[in-house]
């Protein structure tokens, strides 16, 4: 069997105030996988990454990259990997090209090598007009794509991108989700993701792990997690307002406008069994959508329960 | 990484660094050179035609080795203190952590950073110096060792104080409350056999009048100490304070959570 991509076994991080941030975690990540890491702010997602980037030092814990221990040979393990941070972290007074030249250096790449795959990269993701301009005349969209430039410029088999499409405008998020699948799919770059936008991770991912209060809650496929989702919602746009909402027998319905309602449809029920008891009442729909991402209902009802269960435990210690 | 991995990585590193002190020269080239025009005008043209003769040279050739010394101490360790804490300010310094580069390579290229820019200036202010006084050099390899050596520890000194500080503040302490009045008592301006046996003793602990005073020998063959021992201690300050900083970027001082 292949070596994961990522391998990752009791992590733990405990930092100088006594905050446990990671608690013994476990992870696998598939080569060739496109692997979402979701959860709430500090939940310990970017001490997760950090400690593989090796920006942060773990307390406890292996770390593998295709199956190289990060305690034995980092430099080998760091050759298979490429980081995009949260943050902008490149100094804003150089000029483009020379961000991503400079980093190919520090990998051993010589200029004559490093030259050609810089100016494939810039013109991928349309920076190639932008080259010679100082990066701080970026647009925060631009400076995104620099750093995946950067985190590409030496070939890594594992790229790890960390909320990267924070505050990206739609057009180019979705340009930027383009560019990923295509470097998966075709070059069979394993990318591991962080994001807030759940859309994003069921769009583009196979695979997802959520990360709560320094431990794994859950790790399993998107097509999987999707079918424990047992209520969707949809918000249904009606043809005419209506004074009150209509009452459907074994469904739940809400009004949110005079023309917009809420339908709730569990697992097991059909859509077609509410639309002709609306039909049957005389309301006439014309449109209708998820009131929410599905993958963000069950995040949210996973992390409730999970932070429900933190807060037990911690009254029964008390208590105790 | 292979030998020549390294190469190739600590060559960029220092070609970076040459870029952006050469890129902002206004800030980094040009200030030296100016103020050092103004102690060779005032100092040695205006009050030291009235000193006249100092261990038996004219006063503007005595000062000129200590004041080539002050600019290379200077900027050596300024430019490291400052160019590696805007890579920590700026965060860009993770470019360089997520690398497969050793610790030693960053530490090496910063240091040659400085170095250049230390040894940059000291050669515009040489330069600048020939307007002023004319100069034979008594022993060209020691001149050339004590100045490459004297940068190379000062730009360690600033890497370790770049690691340590925590913001803008802290990378100029040391500069003005530190190195600038021990290299004024280092004796730049003046030999300490002029000044009474008590506080020629209490020169004798500082460490900048003994580089100043090998310079100073190897420039005009005179010197207030034995060379050979102040090359010694420069050689193990050097050694001591770079596996110092080796140890604190291992660590992550600074830089790591």
């Amino acid at each position: 069997m292949a070596e994961p991509a990522l391998s990752i076994r009791g992590l733990t991080k405990v930092y100088g105030n006594g905050f446990h941030a990671l608690k013994g975690i476990d992870l696998d990540v598939p080569e060739g996988d496109f692997f979402a890491l979701l959860g709430p702010n500090g939940a310990g997602k970017s001490t997760t990454l950090g400690v593989v980037c090796s920006l942060v030092q773990k307390t406890a814990g292996k770390v593998s990259i295709y199956g190289i221990d990060i305690d034995r040979d980092f430099a080998r393990a760091k050759y298979h990997l490429g980081v995009v941070p949260q943050e902008f972290n490149f100094s804003q007074f150089e000029k483009v090209e020379d961000i991503i030249l400079a980093q190919a250096g520090y990998y051993g790449m010589p200029l004559r090598e490093a030259k050609p795959r810089c100016n494939q990269l810039l013109k991928d993701l349309g920076l190639w007009d932008k080259r010679n301009g100082p990066a701080r005349m970026l647009s925060g969209g631009m400076k995104r794509r620099l750093m995946i430039a950067r985190a590409l410029i030496h070939g890594p088999r594992l790229l790890i991108l960390d909320e990267p499409t924070a505050g990206v405008d739609i057009e180019l998020r979705r340009s930027m989700w383009e560019y990923m699948r295509r470097i998966n799919r075709e070059e069979g770059t394993t990318i591991i993701l962080t994001t807030h936008y759940l859309e994003e991770a069921e769009s583009l991912c196979r695979n997802i792990a959520i990360i709560n209060n320094g431990e794994i809650v859950k790790n399993t496929s998107v097509r999987s997690l999707l079918t424990e989702l047992d209520t969707e919602t949809f918000v249904l746009d009606l043809a005419e307002p209506i004074e009150q909402a209509p009452m459907l027998e074994g469904f739940e319905v809400g009004q949110v406008e005079s023309a917009q309602l809420t339908l709730s449809v569990r697992k097991g029920q059909r859509l077609n069994d509410a639309f002709m008891q609306l039909s049957e009442q005389g309301v006439n729909v014309v449109s209708m959508r998820n009131r929410a991402n599905r993958l963000e209902e069950l995040f949210v009802s996973m992390v409730e329960g999970d932070n429900a269960r933190v807060r037990e435990a911690a009254k029964a210690e008390v208590q105790s | 990484m292979n030998p020549r991995q390294i190469l190739v990585s600590l060559w960029t590193l220092v070609v970076k660094e040459v870029r952006r002190f050469t890129r902002i020269w206004p800030q980094t080239l040009l200030p030296p050179s100016i103020t050092m025009t103004m102690y060779f005008i005032i100092f040695g043209n205006l009050i030291g035609s009235r000193i006249g003769e100092m261990d038996g040279i004219s006063y503007m050739a005595y000062i000129v080795p200590g004041l080539i010394m002050m600019a290379v101490i200077t900027n050596s360790y300024s430019n490291v203190a400052s160019s590696f804490f805007s890579n920590k300010f700026q965060r860009s310094v993770e470019e360089m952590m997520v690398s497969p580069m050793p610790n030693w390579v960053i530490l090496a290229g910063f240091v040659l950073g400085g170095m250049a820019r230390g040894l940059g200036v000291g050669l515009i202010v040489t330069g600048v110096s020939f307007f002023f006084t004319e100069m034979t050099i008594h022993h060209p390899l020691v001149t050339l060792g004590v100045v490459t050596m004297t940068a190379a520890l000062f730009a360690i000194g600033g890497f370790i104080n770049a690691l340590l500080a925590n913001k803008f503040d802290d990378i100029s302490i040391v500069p003005i409350f530190v190195l600038t009045p021990l290299t004024y008592l280092g004796g730049v301006f003046y030999s300490i056999n002029m000044l009474p046996e008590f506080w020629q003793g209490v020169s004798m602990a500082n460490p900048i009048l003994y580089m100043v005073n090998a310079f100073r020998y190897g420039i005009l063959g005179v010197s207030d100490i034995p060379v050979g021992g102040a090359l010694l201690a420069i050689a193990a300050f050097i050694v001591v304070f770079f596996v110092m900083a080796l140890w604190m970027l291992k660590r992550g001082k600074g830089i790591r959570s």
